[in-house]
């Protein structure tokens, strides 16, 4: 019991560890490779523990990013339930991928995420976003193995010290 | 997607449910964001919130506190002795100027007194601090440690040492959000130092300058020239320099003259800046809602709803100047 207890504060710790993240500001000249954290991280859980990651999970965790965010109620809710929704469907083929292709699958979907607010800014009247709003999938992509094994080494590291 | 080629999967067969529930919460999104834009809720949101967010705003800072403060601490000490000679330096040049300065202002105020100028030099300022917290990459906006409880409003002009740098749009009970010049739904009405032209200075659209879109075709701008507020509108008090020009010429259409614009504020830099407490003089048409007609007693519940309109509603209107004073700059 106690053991699924710390399991269930590890998740919710790495989701709101993800919105920190997100929120840390940076040397203004990197701050658009800054990765998409919460979608990583969600991804992650998605691929790990789908039965923990609903669709629900994610519109909450995404209405909580844009609350902290203050940009627009909803957006963040939009593209982190979508690309839940895509990693659920494909959880099974994504999950057996080596690597490489897995990360090739993580910039496709981060791609796909910044489409979805590429088209949500537009739609709200914002200007045009200039070229380096796109290099942030790229790096999200690039993190993506270091972010999957750390996890799963904490995670596996706390499966043993409870056991 | 670059998955989806070869149809579903056979273990996991795609559900209509699930298609479904992704149906709800996407129009479930939707329609939360669209109340958003036009109800304003997120500000309303963030107020009830603020008990958390604010807490977790400092925890994300502490990264970048703790890296600058871990810089000085390990400041090389030819670095600092360097430092430390130039400020000194700087500190002789800025006495010497205040010096004089000191001077004209007392020049400046007798021949105020003799023009018998209602408005006064002194000016009532609160210093904040910038909280270094990201509000969304490309939304020239920044956190200030001070709000509704330090008595900020919205509204209230920030600028820093050498100019304008915005004004706060969105005030928590111990924290506020200020819209920088650069941002493009930002407007500031203008006047050029050496001509007296008047025109507006919108944010440029991507990059750290401004844009002044519409200039008459028979204006004299030169790239050096000096831009200042010019007081028009109402919210920026007149006189405060704004940004440089750095390149004009016509534009496509061959109506106007358009000009870019370096800011004069160090808008990029995170430091202290200044609130301004008194805002300008309300200039234009008088804000009294006129009283023309029957009197209030006798006018009929129609007519009622149209007082409240004509105050200002802080919660959306981002630009406020830009209604205002375009009329003046064509």
């Amino acid at each position: 019991m106690s053991r699924a207890r710390v399991r269930g504060l590890w998740f919710a710790g790495t989701l709101v560890v993800s919105l920190l993240l997100m929120l840390i500001p940076l040397p203004a000249p990197i701050q658009p490779l800054k990765p998409y954290w919460p979608a990583l991280f969600l991804l992650y859980w998605s691929l790990e523990s789908s039965d923990r990651v609903t669709l629900g999970l994610a519109f909450c965790v995404g209405v909580g990013a844009d609350i902290f965010d203050g940009v627009l109620l909803g957006e963040q809710a939009l593209r982190l339930t979508a690309l839940v929704f895509i990693a659920l469907r494909f959880r099974s083929r994504l999950r057996f991928f080596p690597m490489w292709q897995q990360t090739l699958a993580v910039l496709g979907l981060l791609m796909n995420d910044r489409v979805l607010l590429f088209l949500v800014r537009v739609l709200g009247g914002e200007p045009m976003p200039p070229a380096a709003y796109w290099l942030s999938p790229f790096v999200g992509a690039a993190f993506w193995p270091f972010v999957f094994l750390i996890l799963d080494d904490l995670r596996a590291r706390l499966r043993i010290h409870e056991a | 997607m670059a998955l989806n080629r070869d149809g579903s999967s056979p273990l996991f067969s795609p559900s209509v449910a699930g298609t479904l529930r992704l149906i709800v919460y996407m129009a479930l999104a939707c329609v939360l964001m669209v109340l958003d834009h036009r109800n304003g809720w997120m500000s309303r949101l963030r107020y009830g919130g603020s008990a958390i967010i604010e807490p977790v705003y400092r925890l994300a800072s502490l990264p970048s506190d703790a890296f600058r403060t871990a810089s000085v601490a390990f400041a090389d000490r030819k670095l600092l002795t360097e430092a430390n000679q130039r400020l000194r330096e700087n500190l002789l040049l800025a006495n010497a100027k205040l010096n004089r300065m000191a001077s004209v202002a007392e020049q400046n105020e007798r021949l105020k007194e003799l023009l018998d100028t209602q408005h006064s030099l002194g000016i009532t300022v609160q210093l904040a601090r910038l909280i270094d917290v990201d509000l969304g990459a490309y939304r020239h906006r920044v956190t200030l440690n001070l709000g509704a409880r330090d008595g900020v409003s919205v509204g209230q002009v920030v600028i820093d040492a050498r100019g304008v740098m915005g004004q706060v749009i969105e005030v928590m009970p111990t924290t506020s959000t200020a819209m920088l010049i650069t941002d493009p739904n930002h407007a500031v009405p203008v006047t050029i130092e050496r001509t007296g032209l008047r025109t507006v200075a919108y944010g440029a659209q991507g990059g750290d300058a401004l844009s002044l879109p519409n200039i008459p075709v028979s204006a004299d701008v030169r790239v050096g020239d000096k831009l200042v507020t010019s007081g028009l509108g109402g919210r920026f008090p007149p006189g405060f320099p704004v940004g440089e020009i750095t390149e004009s010429g016509q534009t496509e259409s061959g109506m106007f003259l358009a000009a870019k614009a370096k800011p004069a504020a160090d808008v990029a830099r995170s430091d202290d800046v200044l609130l301004l407490h008194d805002l300008a003089e309300p200039v234009g048409p008088p804000p009294a809602a006129s009283v023309a007609g029957p009197p209030a007693a006798l006018a009929s519940p129609v007519d009622a709803p149209a007082a409240p309109a004509t105050t200002r509603t802080p919660a959306r209107t981002t630009a406020p100047a830009r209604a205002s004073t375009s009329g003046g700059a064509q």
